[in-house]
């Protein structure tokens, strides 16, 4: 193996991290908001009218990016869960806590452009059937994580409780995604698949796989700033934040592996 | 203009469903962006090497 090869463990301290996401949160962000204003411009001006549903089709270019975001996301953060359980790394741990959030808002948007793309398209704005329960359940899931930690003191002792809830909750994921084929379900069929063609004009799917890169890019945007202040939160009193503090926010990568942090509770 | 925001009819179910979108994102980050606040100047006062009459710290 190469000598001279990164040492990307470096980065699972949270002293190296924190200057690394703050230098990479501008990219993402930037990225979100461009490929939002072209998403926008691809559905919206470029994208012609759906022959069946009309003009309410357009709530797809919103729709479909939010929910797939709000099921990838959980499958991250239960990624990052398992990991913070089995190996107790604080970063990993912390990683989960970030993306908790910006899930529960993409499956709000997900829930709630569908409300108002179904009323016009199946004649109502809720059903009690399986997609739309099982993503529900998404966002029980989601809140519910968020209030756990709430009620939790102890960050570590949260982390682990938080963290056998997301990995139990994973479950749900699956059920979302097939439940339009398993149960016979008022929500239409995948527009698109990973083994079948698309059943959409190419344009339409351009629009929607550009807002889909564009949610995928603020949520790690968003992510990272958010996992920035968990670690200030968390590790407050260490010497990495003391540097960090007081250098006026002039985060550099020296003055955060010069003086490798220790989580001052426990 | 009119004709666009009308949208043949549905521009009252497709602006509620973007507007509340966008809305429910802006709240996030003004959540994120008023915890960062306070979290940092909490760590700022906890911080024994840290100047605290530094004009403009509470950013």
């Amino acid at each position: 193996m190469a000598t001279d090869s990164i040492n990307w463990f470096r980065f699972s301290a949270p002293a190296s991290f924190y200057p690394l996401a703050g230098k990479m949160i501008p990219w993402f962000g930037w990225a979100a908001a461009i490929l939002a204003v072209i998403g926008l411009y691809v559905g919206f001006v470029v994208a012609p009218t759906d022959f069946q549903q009309g003009e309410a089709y357009r709530i797809i270019f919103i729709h479909v990016p939010a929910a797939w975001m709000s099921m990838f996301l959980y499958v991250v953060m239960a990624f990052w869960s398992a990991l913070a359980l089995g190996f107790n790394t604080r970063l990993s741990a912390m990683m989960a806590q970030a993306i908790a959030p910006t899930g529960a808002v993409m499956t709000f948007i997900a829930l709630w452009t569908g409300a108002f793309w179904g009323r016009p398209t199946w004649g109502t704005y809720w059903a009690w059937d399986a997609r739309m329960t099982s993503e529900l359940i998404l966002l029980f899931l989601y809140l519910g994580l968020i209030a756990l930690r709430q009620a939790i003191d102890d960050p570590r002792r949260a982390d682990r409780a938080c963290g056998v809830l997301a990995l139990v909750g994973v479950v749900n994921i699956p059920i979302i995604y097939f439940s339009v084929h398993w149960w016979n379900s008022l929500h239409q069929g995948a527009t698109v698949s990973l083994t079948k063609a698309p059943k959409m004009a190419s344009i339409m799917l351009a629009g929607m796989l550009i807002m889909t890169f564009a949610a995928w890019f603020y949520a790690i945007a968003v992510s990272l700033a958010r996992v920035r202040t968990i670690m200030i939160d968390r590790e407050r009193g260490s010497a990495w934040v003391s540097a960090v503090m007081g250098s006026g926010y002039v985060i550099n990568a020296s003055a955060g592996s010069a003086r490798p942090g220790h989580p001052s509770r426990g | 203009m009119i004709e666009f925001l009308a949208m043949k009819g549905y521009g009252f179910y497709i602006w509620s469903a973007y507007g509340v979108a966008a809305l429910a994102l802006a709240l996030e980050l003004a959540a994120l962006r008023a915890r960062r606040r306070t979290v940092t100047e909490e760590a700022r006062l906890t911080s024994p090497d840290a100047p605290l009459d530094e004009p403009g710290a509470a950013q």
